[in-house]
């Protein structure tokens, strides 16, 4: 242990004289109450530290240790439904210990020492195992089964396994030479986990949201981001998506935002059903909570702890979806932190190395082969929510993340102001995933579901056109075939994807129901333009009483949407038609 | 907890070696804690205070609370004391004023603290928040039917230059209540506000009553700027106090927060620190994050905090760094418009910006009624295609428009002037609801789609909204 003393205070900022022989990036703890800090510069023997706590009531000349290890994650069962802080200090026992406030130089356990877990075996003696392979199992939660894995850099032969109940702690697996495998094993967290090798992502990341699965789906393994103002549905939309998206696993990171969210998401995910397992949603979700009063540097790390979590859980071979909200919160204490050093600013105050610790960030994610002999793949699938100042786009986070990122789900405040929700632009958003996962679509969805989705957005486009002759003429000026499309876009927008987060039928969309919706939108237009060719004045086919039937198909539940709605696409066509033939 | 036994004793120093605006440099400094409070004692006898904002080796930089004229360099005296800035804090505060610093100016008689706190306060471990969801009622429909306050929510109001939102402000304490009745004590923390909105309030809440159940925080336009940084701290010090020690369901309703934040940037400009957006500092969200999110509840415990903060967007722009950034820490806000205070509507709040993120969870059945989100929902739906539609009929004339166009341009007009305007009159819930259904009932029903069919079903009624269309203005 290295142990120096404060020279300078500075915020969240300390510098400590004695410390030669630290390294970046190791763990300190910082005068009498021992904070908890990171080193993050050093010149000479003078070592400067970002402190994960409030710096105040420090005095100069009090000791700082260091610890010689970086910022560690422990990594092994009990990380399902736990909370935790930036730096995976388990908030439920802090809460328990220290009551109802965060306390400063507090540590805790990441996984509980007292609880034992079955620990089925899956190799024998003498056989040969090498770095990622599973040495056996216990059963996290009802369905996830936690595969405790040879940790990356060891292999050999296998001396000796153990069976029955154990602690976190304790060993299970011998290997030749002595190497011992415990129930956990502790990783870096600013380190990617290595895999064999990263893949092209093929399969779409289901997220029960119409516009993001028909219009904008990303795969899984992709990324994405969710840029808005305040108050038009970042939040919402990341818990919606933490709520119902198709992963095995989700890891939701409050990174700087509000703690009321952070209570809503714990009271709400115990009770919620995952409608696949049939099990509580928060077996399968982990928290990282650091909110916004917080210490600004634990926020900075709570991004990689995420991460980490999220990268041992693919390494098992699942499917983790990773929110992180919000990135520019993440961005921001990055700039407090090097303000604080002193370093020359880039755009906006921003250190000049923005841009490569958010790429660094989001290429942890990806499909890939993971570590071990039999070839499992898992993938990390992202989304990242931004918060521009002003809503402005233009500036470093949103700009430096889109460089990055393969999908823009834009949030419109003035599609929030008039309470149109998800609030995502049809005009702004984009996926760049969409060739890779139509082959998915066609198969498992329906051969036309690309051409319904180009046309349904080819026609929100011309929406956008005619509304600008609208503006100059009034809408009595234009020729029918234009109201039509106006009148089909109106559908599309108030009845498909318009969605409500909290209604019970239409929180989660199945793609097909979503599917057989955008059909019968596109049919009634299609009869629209036939019976005006037959010359029915548009009038007479838009007071049909049916469109009052599509504008319910959302309150249709998912199950019986492929009878009901297959029903009211006949019946869209017959009757509509039925007006021409008079 | 922060004073390591052995520095306890008050060291005084005579070793200033600048004094650069605020700033005070003292340098020889042995044993300064970070954040520690200073007393300094100028040459003509004044007694200043101070925090210590900076530490290297033995200089201690010290950020004065007011005006540094009269200091000087060689017999100004520093003493620091040993400890960071507390709060005496104790229930009978309430009723009284102090000055912008916890410290009484009203004459009455001394406060003997129950506990002194530390100012900074400690972050609520999310863990141990409760979910806020009681209703409060405000007595204002565009807050009560559309924007709905909960005990333990942040709603500020987003006021600008010659605006009412201290009449708001003012309207919603002397009606605000919960469901069940239980008064709240009001914790009122003035930064930078001139005497007479200071004696507005005072006013306000003798009238209705109330000055017993609140304690007032002064720090008027002409008292030390950078002493506004400590009255929300202490403000909220005592907040926390009395909702988690005595039950108390605490509202606390901050003015000016834009003044705060002026003061927040006179400091970072003379630490000569990388200014960020217009000039604040980078660490703006961060320290406003500090004060805001000390709202809220904690689980097994009765009390509750729940803040009101004002603030006037310079410029009437919401993408001014102030309002932006404390829009993205509140949970919603409440906007002022002009447009509409110029009409004399009063209160004037331009309810498309506005937001309540917590209304799902204090709205429904069972807590309010269960179609109040359908009818929130409906009515932006409508006054959003109303508004819209105006822009377009100053082009087109009126005359261009289709009838649902016409329909949806009457009832903007007829929302604005009935349910927005509603002077003082204290409004229950159910009438607000009530209004809301007349104003919806102007609409064809097949247009309805934000609303259950059971609830259209149940309080659809055209022929009640007929006394709407008769007085479109």
């Amino acid at each position: 242990m290295i142990v120096g003393s404060i020279a300078k205070v500075s915020g969240p900022v300390v510098s400590a004289e004695g410390m030669s022989g630290a390294k970046m990036y190791d763990i300190a703890r910082v005068g009498e109450l021992g904070l908890i800090g990171e080193v993050v510069r050093l010149d000479g023997d003078v070592a400067i530290v970002q402190v994960y706590e409030d710096t105040s009531g420090l005095r100069v000349g009090e000791k700082v240790e260091c610890t010689e290890e970086p910022l560690l994650l422990e990594l092994g069962p009990g990380l399902l439904s736990s909370i935790y802080d930036g730096i995976q200090r388990r908030l439920t026992d802090i809460a328990e210990d220290y009551g109802d406030f965060v306390v400063r130089g507090v540590t805790t356990v990441a996984l509980p020492r007292d609880r034992k877990w079955a620990f089925q075996p899956m190799v024998e003696a003498g056989d040969e195992v090498q770095e990622g392979d599973v040495v056996g199992e216990v059963q996290e939660t009802t369905h996830i089964t936690h595969r405790i894995m040879v940790p990356p850099g060891l292999s050999g032969r296998v001396a000796e396994v153990k069976e029955g109940e154990f602690t976190v702690d304790e060993t299970v697996v011998v290997l030749e030479g002595g190497a011992e495998i415990k129930l956990h094993q502790t990783w870096p967290a600013r380190v990617p986990r290595p895999v064999k090798k990263k893949e092209n992502p093929t399969v779409p990341f289901i997220t029960g949201t119409r516009i993001l699965d028909t219009f904008f789906p990303i795969a899984q393994g992709g990324y994405s981001i969710i840029p808005g103002g305040f108050g038009t549905g970042k939040t919402v939309t990341e818990t919606t998506l933490a709520k119902w998206a198709d992963a095995d696993i989700v890891i939701y990171i409050g990174c700087g935002e509000r703690g009321n969210e952070i209570t809503e998401v714990l009271a709400e995910f115990p009770s919620l059903i995952d409608p696949k397992t049939g099990v509580p949603l928060m077996q399968r979700t982990i928290l990282v909570a650091n909110t916004s009063n917080m210490p600004v540097a634990a926020r900075e790390a709570s991004i990689y702890t995420g991460i980490t979590l999220a990268e041992y859980y693919r390494d098992m071979g699942y499917n983790v979806a990773l929110m992180a909200d919000s990135t520019s919160r993440w961005g921001e204490a990055l700039r407090e932190v090097s303000g604080r050093l002193e370093e020359m600013p880039g755009e906006e105050g921003y250190p000049a190395y923005l841009a490569t610790r958010l790429a660094d960030f989001y290429e942890r994610c990806g499909r890939a082969v993971c570590l071990g002999s039999d070839e499992r793949m898992g993938s990390i699938t992202a989304i990242g929510a931004v918060s521009p100042p002003g809503g402005d786009f233009s500036e470093p986070m949103t700009q430096n993340s889109l460089r990055i990122t393969g999908a823009f789900w834009a949030l419109d405040t003035s599609l929030a102001y008039r309470r149109h929700f998800p609030a995502i632009s049809w005009i702004k958003s984009y996926t760049l995933y969409l060739d890779q996962i139509q082959d998915w679509y066609t198969k498992n969805v329906a051969e036309d579901w690309r051409t319904l989705r180009d046309k349904a957005m080819s026609l929100l486009q011309k929406e956008v056109e005619l509304q600008e002759i609208v503006q100059l003429v009034g809408p009595d000026a234009l020729p029918d075939f234009a109201k039509a499309v106006l009148e089909t876009t109106r559908m599309l927008r108030e009845d498909f994807l318009q969605q409500f987060a909290f209604s019970d039928t239409d929180a989660f969309c199945s793609l097909r129901k979503a599917y057989l919706m955008l059909k019968v939108i596109l049919a009634y237009y299609d009869c629209l333009e036939e019976v005006l060719v037959q010359g029915v004045p548009l009038r007479q086919a838009t007071e049909h009483p049916i469109k009052n039937e599509i504008a319910r198909m959302k309150e249709i539940p998912s199950e019986e949407a492929e009878e009901k709605i297959s029903d009211l696409l006949d019946r869209v066509q017959r009757e509509l038609r039925a007006l021409g033939e008079w | 907890m922060s004073n390591g036994s052995a520095f306890l004793a008050t060291t005084e120093y005579r070793t200033v070696g600048e004094v650069a605006g605020p700033l005070l440099f003292v340098s020889k400094v042995k044993g300064a804690a970070y954040n520690e409070m200073v007393e300094i004692h100028s040459a003509d006898g004044t007694v200043k205070y101070g925090q210590v904002i900076e530490l290297a080796g033995e200089l201690a930089v010290v950020q004065v609370f007011g005006p540094t004229a009269g200091l000087d360099v060689d017999k100004t005296n520093v003493r620091f004391r040993g400890e960071v800035a507390k709060m005496p804090c104790s229930v009978n505060l309430l009723g009284r004023i102090l000055n912008g610093m916890g410290q009484p100016i009203d004459g009455g008689p001394e406060v003997f603290p129950e506990e002194e706190r530390e100012i900074t306060g400690s972050p609520i471990n999310p863990w141990s928040r409760e979910e806020p969801r009681d209703f409060i009622q405000t007595g204002i429909s565009a807050i009560d039917g559309l924007n709905t306050l909960v005990r333990g929510q942040k709603l500020p109001i987003f006021s600008g230059a010659g605006l009412p939102g201290n009449e708001l402000a003012a309207a919603i304490v002397r009606n605000a209540k919960i469901l069940g009745g239980e008064e709240f004590a009001i914790i009122f923390a003035a930064m930078g506000i001139t005497r007479r909105e200071a004696s507005f309030f005072q006013d306000s809440f003798a009238k209705s009553g109330a000055l017993e159940r609140v304690v007032f925080f002064l720090n008027l336009a002409d008292d030390p700027t950078v002493e506004r940084l400590l009255t929300p701290r202490c403000a909220l010090t005592v907040a926390e106090f009395l909702a988690f020690e005595h039950d108390m369901q605490v509202l606390v309703i901050l003015t000016d927060m834009t003044n705060y934040c002026e003061a927040l940037r006179e400091i970072s400009t003379a630490r000569e620190e990388v200014p960020g957006r217009r000039g604040y500092p980078g660490y703006m969200y961060t320290d406003l994050a500090s004060i805001y999110e000390r709202a809220g509840r904690i689980k097994g415990k009765p009390g509750s905090v729940t803040q009101v903060p004002i603030l006037a967007m310079p410029d009437d722009d919401i993408t001014h760094p102030i309002p932006d950034l404390t829009g993205y820490i509140t949970e919603g806000q409440i906007v002022l418009s002009r447009q509409l205070h110029r009409r004399g509507i009063f209160p004037p709040i331009d309810v498309l910006p506005c937001l309540s993120r917590l209304m799902n969870l204090g709205i429904g059945e069972g807590r309010t009624r269960g179609d109040h989100r359908g009818v929130a929902d409906q009515l932006y739906a409508y006054y959003a295609e109303g508004v819209d539609l105006r822009r377009l009929v100053a082009i087109v004339g009126e005359e261009a428009l289709t009838d649902q166009d016409r329909m949806a341009l009457k009832f903007a007009d007829a929302f604005e002037q009935n349910y927005l305007d509603q002077k003082d009159e204290n409004r229950e819930l159910e009438q607000t609801l009530e209004l809301g259904w007349k104003l919806i009932s102007m609409m064809p029903r097949e247009s309805i789609k934000r609303i259950k069919t059971e609830y259209i079903d149940k309080y659809y009624n055209p022929e009640a909204a007929e006394e709407f269309a008769a007085t479109e203005g």
